[in-house]
Order: C-alpha cells, then sequence, then structure tokens
C-alpha cells in the first residue's frame, strides 16, 4: 500500500506540472500579448512596455517558465485589475464559498444518487425505475443556468419561499471567520438565524448544481448494480437464503460501488467546471462568479489563478478517489499502480 | 447483346448475394433501435431539429428579426397567436431567433466535435498503435488535459483569445479533444492484439495500411456513439459561454445569450430565457438519447 501511495503522489506532482506548463502556454504563448493581457485592455503602449520589462515578458521563454514556476509556487498569481488586490488574496477569500457550494451539491447528489440507483435497479422497470431514468436522462440535457433561472423565476420570485440568489441577506451579519466556511462558522458561533439564511441561499444553488451529477451517479450505480446482482456469488447467497436486504446492502453495494466512485471523481471535476455557471446565476460570491467578472472585464490573471485552483482541487480529488478504489478492492491496487 | 445485359444483372444477382448478409444485418439493427422507445424519441428530436436548422428562414414568421430587426410598439409581448414565444425588448418574435438559434447551435456543435476528433483521434491511434515512449507522453498529457474541467480551461483560453463566438468554437474544441484520445487509444490497443491484424501484419502489411484498412473502420462504430454525445455536451457549453457573455453578441441569435439577455426581464417577462432554454435542453436530450441509443445497437459491450 505504501509503494501504491508513493506512486501517486509522484503521479500527482507530475500532472500538477503538466498543468502548469498548460497555463503557461495558453498565458504565455499565446498569440495574444502577455503583457498586453496583464496590462489589461485599457492600457496604453508605455504601460505595456513598463509591464513586459517588469515581468521579464522579454526574456527567453524558457528563463519566463522558470520565473512563472517559481512565482505560482511562491503563491505569486498576479494582481486583478479589476478588484486591485492581488489574485491570491481573492482566491482565498472566494474559494470557500465554492468549496461549500461544491461539497454540498455532491454529498446531496451522492446522498440521494445512490440509494435512487439501488432502487431503480432492484425494482428494475416498475414505476420507480421510470421515473428515476427520467431523472437521470434529463439531468445531463438541462442547461444547468437555465434550470437554475427557472428555479429562480419559481420558488424565489413567484412563490417567495428562497432568496433570490447571494450568499447571506442584507439584515444578516457574518460570523467570525473561523475556517471562513460560512456554515461552519455560525454553527461555531452559534448564531442560528444566520445559519438558517445560510442555507436558504444555499438551496437552489445547490440543487442546481447537483442535478447533472445526480444524474450519472444514478445511472452508473443502476448499471452496475444490475450488472452485480446478476452475478454467480450472488446467486449462490440467494440460494443459501441470506435476505435480499443483506443482500444489497452488504455483497452487491460495495463490488458497485468501484465504477460508482470512478464517476464521483469524475463528477466532481464537472461539477467545478459547472460552478462557474450556477455561481454566475445565484451571484454566488465563488471563483466561478470571480473568474466570470474577471472574463468579462478582460482582467486576465484572475482567470489563470481560478483555472490552476480547480485543476488542483480536480487533481486532488481524484487522488483520493484512487485511494478509496485500493481500500475498496484490493485487486485494482497492483493494476493501478503500473 | 445478350451477353451484354447478362452481365451486369449476373453482377447484380451476386452483389445481392454478397450484401445479403450486410442488408439483414441492417434491418436487425434498426429493429434493435426502434425497439426502444428513448432511442426513437431521440432520432426523432434529432430529425426535427436538423429539418428546422435546414429549413429555419423559410419556416419562421419573421424571418428580419434575427437580423437586429426593431419594432418597439411590439416590445415584451407575451406568448399570443401572432407571437407563439412572446417578442423580447426590442419587439423581435422570440420564436423566429430561437428556430433560426438552431441552425448556429447546431453548428457550432458540429465544428467543436469535428475538431475535438480531428485532434483526438489520429492522437489516439499513435499512441495506440505506435505505443513507447512517444505513446505514453500522448496518453500522459490528455490526462493534464482530462484533470481541468473543459469549461474552465475554455474560459482561460477566450480570456486570453478575446471574446466572441469564434474564439468560444476555438476554445471548446481545444480542450474537447482527450476524450477521443482515451477512446481511441484503448480500442486501438485491444484492435492491435486481435488476429487478423496479426495476420496483416505478418503477410506484410505497412503501418499505414493496417491503420486505415484495420484499425480505423472498427474505431468507427464508438466514435460515432462518443460524437453523437459530444454534439450535445458541445451545445450546452457553447451555450453557457454565451450565457456568461462571451460568445456570440446580440442581435445574432444565440440560445445561450439569449437566456442571459432575458435573464434581466424575469420575473414579468418569463418567456424570454424560458423558451430558448427548453429548445437547448430538447436538443442536448435529443442528441444524447440517440447517442444511447447507437450505442445499444453499434457497441453493447460498453453500455453503462
Amino acid at each position: 500500500m505504501l509503494g501504491y501511495l508513493a506512486r501517486r503522489f509522484l503521479l500527482l506532482g507530475l500532472m500538477l506540472f503538466g498543468l502548469l506548463c498548460i497555463t503557461f502556454v495558453i498565458s504565455h504563448v499565446a498569440p495574444g500579448d502577455p503583457a498586453r493581457l496583464a496590462a489589461g485592455p485599457d492600457a496604453t503602449a508605455s504601460m505595456v512596455e513598463t509591464l513586459r520589462v517588469q515581468y521579464g515578458l522579454d526574456r527567453p521563454l524558457l528563463v519566463q517558465f522558470g520565473q512563472y514556476l517559481r512565482g505560482v509556487l511562491g503563491g505569486d498569481l498576479g494582481r486583478s485589475l479589476r478588484t486591485r488586490e492581488t489574485v491570491a488574496s481573492d482566491l482565498a477569500r472566494y474559494f470557500p464559498n465554492t468549496f461549500e457550494l461544491v461539497t454540498g451539491a455532491m454529498l446531496l447528489a451522492v446522498g440521494l444518487g445512490i440509494p435512487l440507483g439501488i432502487l431503480s435497479a432492484v425494482y428494475r422497470d416498475t414505476w420507480v425505475d421510470q421515473l428515476t431514468r427520467v431523472v437521470s436522462v434529463s439531468g445531463i440535457a438541462l442547461p444547468a443556468f437555465w434550470l437554475g433561472l427557472m428555479l429562480q423565476l419559481l420558488l424565489a420570485l413567484e412563490l417567495g419561499l428562497l432568496p433570490l440568489g447571494g450568499r447571506l441577506g442584507l439584515m444578516a451579519t457574518p460570523p467570525a471567520p473561523v475556517t471562513h466556511l460560512l456554515v461552519v462558522d455560525a454553527i461555531l458561533a452559534g448564531q442560528w438565524r444566520v445559519l438558517g439564511d445560510a442555507l436558504a441561499h444555499a438551496v437552489l444553488p445547490t440543487v442546481t448544481l447537483c442535478f447533472p451529477a445526480l444524474a450519472s451517479i444514478v445511472r452508473v450505480n443502476r448499471a452496475e448494480m444490475l450488472e452485480t446482482l446478476k452475478q454467480d456469488y450472488i446467486v449462490n447467497a440467494r440460494a443459501q437464503g441470506v435476505s435480499e436486504l443483506r443482500i444489497v446492502a452488504r455483497y452487491a453495494l460495495k463490488n458497485a460501488m468501484i465504477p460508482t466512485l470512478a464517476m464521483i471523481g469524475l463528477r466532481y471535476g464537472w461539477m467545478l467546471g459547472g460552478t462557474v455557471l450556477v455561481e454566475t446565476v445565484f451571484d454566488w460570491p465563488g471563483i466561478g462568479l470571480y473568474a466570470v467578472a474577471s472574463a468579462v472585464s478582460s482582467d486576465f490573471q484572475p482567470i489563470m489563478g481560478v483555472t490552476l485552483v480547480i485543476g488542483l482541487n480536480f487533481m486532488l480529488a481524484n487522488f483520493l478517489v484512487d485511494l478509496a478504489y485500493g481500500w475498496l478492492d484490493p485487486r485494482v491496487r497492483p493494476s493501478l499502480s503500473t | 447483346m445478350n451477353m451484354n445485359r447478362a452481365v451486369p444483372s449476373g453482377s447484380l444477382s451476386t452483389w445481392l448475394a454478397g450484401h445479403h448478409g450486410a442488408s439483414r444485418e441492417l434491418r436487425f439493427y434498426a429493429r434493435v433501435f426502434a425497439r426502444s422507445a428513448a432511442s426513437r424519441l431521440g432520432l426523432g428530436l434529432v430529425l426535427v431539429f436538423l429539418l428546422m436548422a435546414a429549413l429555419g428562414p423559410w419556416i419562421v414568421p419573421y424571418p428580419e428579426d434575427a437580423r437586429g430587426a426593431v419594432h418597439l410598439d411590439e416590445k415584451l409581448r407575451p406568448p399570443s397567436v401572432r407571437h407563439w414565444f412572446g417578442t423580447d425588448e426590442v419587439g423581435t418574435d422570440i420564436y423566429t431567433r430561437v428556430v433560426l438559434g438552431t441552425r448556429v447551435s447546431l453548428r457550432i456543435g458540429l465544428i467543436i466535435t469535428l475538431l475535438a476528433a480531428a485532434i483526438g483521434v489520429p492522437l489516439g491511434i499513435v499512441a495506440g498503435y505506435i505505443g513507447g515512449p512517444l505513446g505514453e507522453t500522448i496518453m500522459r498529457v490528455t490526462d493534464v488535459f482530462l484533470s481541468v474541467p473543459a469549461l474552465v480551461l475554455a474560459l482561460a483560453i477566450v480570456g486570453a483569445l478575446g471574446p466572441g463566438i469564434t474564439n468560444v468554437i476555438v476554445a471548446l474544441g481545444l480542450v474537447w479533444w482527450p476524450g477521443y484520445v482515451r477512446l481511441v487509444q484503448s480500442k486501438t490497443l485491444a484492435l492491435k492484439g486481435q488476429v487478423f491484424v496479426e495476420a496483416a501484419r505478418a503477410v506484410g502489411t505497412g503501418r499505414l495500411r493496417i491503420v486505415f484498412v484495420h484499425i480505423l473502420p472498427n474505431c468507427v462504430s464508438p466514435i460515432t456513439v462518443k460524437a453523437s454525445m459530444d454534439m450535445g455536451s458541445a451545445i450546452l457549453a457553447a451555450a453557457g459561454m454565451g450565457f456568461i457573455g462571451l460568445g456570440a453578441q446580440p442581435p445574432y441569435p444565440e440560445w445561450g445569450a439569449m437566456i442571459s439577455h432575458g435573464r434581466n426581464y424575469l420575473p414579468t417577462w418569463w418567456w424570454y430565457s424560458a423558451f430558448p432554454g427548453l429548445f437547448i435542453y430538447l436538443t442536448v436530450l435529443g442528441f444524447n438519447l440517440l447517442g444511447d441509443g447507437l450505442r445499444d445497437i453499434l457497441d453493447p459491450q460498453s453500455r453503462g
């Protein structure tokens, strides 16, 4: 297991290096002049030249790449033209909100998706199954941003049940930041009204973001459960009189979970992408909204910062999934470690 | 004279005999496909949208409305007999714009998918068939690209190139290929070990010929299935970029951009965003269901 872990770590490092290569190519080699991109659309020619020398953009590409690596690894992601802050401090401010949203949506997707997948497989071709299939087919085809708008229209604007957007109501004072996760901080401070407000604001974006992931988790889990329930060892367990509940929960689910887990890892990445759109719809102050606001105002360095943070998160998530894989299925270890 | 007539009819009957198996196979496929209501729905939706894209300007009531016409006296009218989907803030017919948007979105989806396949398929074949350090490098680079959500990477590329519909297509095409590399590489690896490829190699068939005659035709089915699914997701992604405001600019009839503008007129003028979104949903649904149906007949092992 230790060797497996070490190889996974090495691979993670290599992937991270690859990601830095991609962001470097986009920001330094792409047809747009990097100095002009960094200076923004309103800069004069002399300002661009000053920046070019200041950032060393007049030097050979390899030297620039070295500088870039040193900068990023030291936490220097440049400066936002729009907020006038460093990108690193902006990201630190907005990332916890995104993390809360994505984690909540993923928990919801897994918490609903796995039971629905099991039910759908066990009660195959009944109305439960049909309904689940409608959900799973629609979930992938519905544009998340449109679904968000329609939920807003119905639940916030027409019925007034939930807030329209944002992270907190105007009247609420956020609790003292400890973890920077609003929900956790509110619990720690015992501010229950703030907690309720924060959760109410989170309902619509979480549901919207969770939907596509829910759809694919249900789909994969159902297919895998059906496949597993056909296996000889399940037939054998049935013949021995093991109860159906025990067969599903104890014998089938664990094997069906392996591909489902891979799907969860993959979907986590899609969610990090989808959060860009969902945050825009709900004015959720996370890195997705930050990236969009920067992209619209041609503020380049924050977008690269967000790309790095999201890529890094996705890699870490897949790293954890790989570890869980090895834990769930010992047979996977040797084959994955080669 | 008789001889002349006999030759073609003789060759026709041999042709039929030779292709009897193929036409029977085709009918079998059609039966399997038609058995699933979902597949039929998918095919139906895709055909409807293809027709809409082809006939667009001739079937809409106000074709000039997609080119920036303004009728301020008609602005923000609710759905009615004259305007099925209502009108927007400058009085143009939303039904017209949405139907004409079909052509825009299908074209965007098609270009992105073709671009992705054109980059991914050759790389996948090289990685699978030649392998070695080159193949290993291709696969690792693919992994890195797969480790950043496509939409985020596309956002970064559009950030560098500047906003606009062409740049969105280029950016999405540039981030969409890794899936094809994975698919084609694993398929090529599997085919490479098959007896018929080994036999071809044993009789001295060249590499290129093996790839084009023996490997590529066998990859067509999974590529078709993936491309059908990708048409849906590419349309969705491009609409997302339009919604953010980086894609098409008005008055160009692009669904994502229309939803984004309509957003400012919620909740009173709900039809402005509702109908373009419905069209995105139905198009993507159609391509996904079609892809599912195609997979059931072309590539049954990989169902999931």
